[in-house]
């Protein structure tokens, strides 16, 4: 109890400290960087009234994040459907694995600006293409971990399989699934991650409303205080929606 | 009559030879144990025998057909009793029994789970995990799964081997006791690797021979009336003789005696 809120207050410190930094590097390095103060003066609007609706892409930064997320969970639901049952099949078949593995070795490092343009291509509207490259550029680790679950399965319950003659139906949900759960939900975890960082190039890149398409916006309009604000905001949020997936994981663990 | 049929098997990992020229046969009822040292090939051999593996060479057959992947009536309890352990003791059990009655309705899988989990002593757990079992009690849950499929042949690959000593008598009377139960002689073939468990529970036993390369003793009939009690067998003079022998071939290799020894075909 002690130790947490010491944690606690150490994580304010270094905060703070980097606050500091901050509002020193824009006093004295680089002008055009807003301090921490003006930063939080030109966004409180933003910020006090998070669900106001000015325009297109004048909203508070909650509407904005809420765009930002819908976009994601399309996305990154998209990413699991696809990415889960392929994880399985990688697993549990060593022809797939030998046949797929080269390629999704070359697919995965792929960055998310050369799919977007492609995305583009393929569907002609902004918003399909953004959920096309967060699907593709998030579901690997969904993929690799479901693979390595399956893997992990001891012979000793493919064996009780056998023995109990369990139909195949039965063996995935009695077995290979909870056997391959605790990996498939570290997958996810990773995946979120990297469909939460993709948002925002696919959000700059489409110029659709969200907090990434806010942020381009703003940079475009010289409002660098704005860039600074959704900057933190993809930070807290990121940092959150870590979190919930870790405590998913931690409870499926246990359980 | 012959029930279960090896014939010749072999088997190596690499250029490891195994198992060496095995030939072994029960008749429907009988209760065989095959007693060996570790790593000399018995988890190798009840794999090969129940199907779940395959020999180099040899042949296995069930009631005069040749066995192909595991064997359709038959019931395995493991080495390390591989509960699932996401599943209740009930589910555990359950999941063999649904299978092996599937024109029974769900409450009958129940009923039937609960009845072999009730014969082992753990009806008032049966909703616990296995990491809320003890070992002993795993390995209860382990040997109602195995029954309750009501197997016409059994395969248990030392199934107490990792049980403290008196757990392990208590468990070996409740498996003599489940068997008698049955209504019907259960066919097994257990794996030990110790003598005195072997004498407790078997019609006949067999000694696997170190490896590598190991093959097969004659079979030591064993003559003592059931039920037998752990004591018993400390003092009965043929109980005491055969376990002599046994041990004297495990050791030597050779068999002790020949005159005593009936061999089995
Ligand atoms: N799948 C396998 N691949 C290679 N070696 C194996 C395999 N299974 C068993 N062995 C080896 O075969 C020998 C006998 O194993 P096992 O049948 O498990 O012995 P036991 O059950 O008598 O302890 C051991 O030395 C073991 O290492
Ligand atoms: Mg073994």
């Amino acid at each position: 109890m002690k130790k947490s809120i010491v944690s606690i207050l150490l994580s304010f410190v270094g905060i703070f400290l980097v606050l500091g930094l901050w509002a020193a590097i824009s006093a004295n390095v680089a002008p055009d960087l807003p301090s921490p103060l003006r930063t939080w003066e030109e966004s409180r609007l933003y910020i006090m009234e998070p669900w106001q609706k000015r325009g297109e892409m004048d909203q508070g930064i909650g509407l904005m994040t809420a765009y930002s997320l819908l976009r994601v969970a399309k996305g990154f639901a998209l990413a699991l459907l696809i990415g889960t049952p392929l994880g399985f099949l990688l697993g549990s078949s060593p022809l797939f694995f030998r046949m797929f593995d080269p390629t999704i070795q070359i697919l995965r490092p792929i960055s998310p600006l050369a799919w977007l343009p492609l995305g583009l291509i393929l569907f002609r509207q902004s918003e399909p293409a953004a959920l096309f490259t967060i699907a593709l550029c998030s579901m690997w680790p969904t993929v690799v971990n479901t693979m390595q679950g399956v893997r992990a399965i001891p012979q000793d319950y493919h064996n009780v399989a056998k023995v109990l003659r369990l139909s195949p139906w039965r063996k995935f949900t009695k077995i290979m699934l909870p056997a391959t759960l605790p990996y498939m939900f570290s997958g996810y975890r990773l995946s979120l991650g990297i469909a939460w960082l993709v948002i925002v190039a696919a959000e700059m890149l489409t110029g659709t409303p969200g907090v990434g398409g806010f942020l381009w916006q703003e940079y475009n309009s010289l409002i660098y205080s704005h860039i600074l604000l959704c900057i933190l905001t993809i930070g807290i949020v990121g940092f959150i929606l870590n979190r919930l997936m870790g405590f998913a994981e931690t409870r499926l663990r246990a359980a | 009559m012959s029930y279960l049929n090896l014939t010749n098997i072999a088997k190596s990992f690499g250029p490891r030879s195994i198992l060496h020229n095995i030939s072994l046969s029960l008749a429907e009822g009988e209760f065989v144990s095959i007693v060996g040292a570790s790593a000399s090939g018995k988890t190798t051999l009840v794999k090969i025998a129940s199907g779940l593996a395959t020999a180099d060479s040899g042949s296995v057959t069930i009631a005069g057909r040749a066995v192909n992947g595991f064997i359709e009536e038959a019931g395995m309890v493991f080495q390390n009793y591989s509960l699932l352990p996401w599943l209740s003791a009930l589910e555990n059990v359950r999941l063999a029994v649904e299978p092996a009655f599937p024109q029974w309705t769900p409450k009958q899988h129940t009923d039937q789970a609960m009845k072999y989990l009730d014969m082992v002593g753990l009806g008032k757990a049966a909703l616990k995990t296995p990491a809320q079992l003890s070992g002993g009690m795993r390995q209860r849950v382990s040997i109602a799964r195995a029954f309750a499929a009501e197997p016409r042949i059994l395969f248990l690959d030392e199934p107490f081997g990792a049980l403290d000593a008196l757990t392990r008598a208590t468990l070996q009377q409740e498996l003599a006791q489940l068997c008698r139960a049955a209504g019907r002689p259960v066919t097994a073939l257990m794996i030990t690797n110790s003598v005195e468990e072997a004498i407790l529970l078997s019609d006949r036993i067999h000694a696997l021979g170190r490896g590598p390369g190991a093959t097969l003793s004659p079979g030591f009939t064993v003559d003592l009336a059931r039920p037998r009690s752990a004591g018993l067998l400390m003092h009965d003079a043929k109980a005491v003789s055969l376990r002599h022998r046994l041990a004297e071939f495990l050791t030597t290799g050779a068999v002790a005696a020949p005159a005593l020894v009936k061999e089995v075909a």
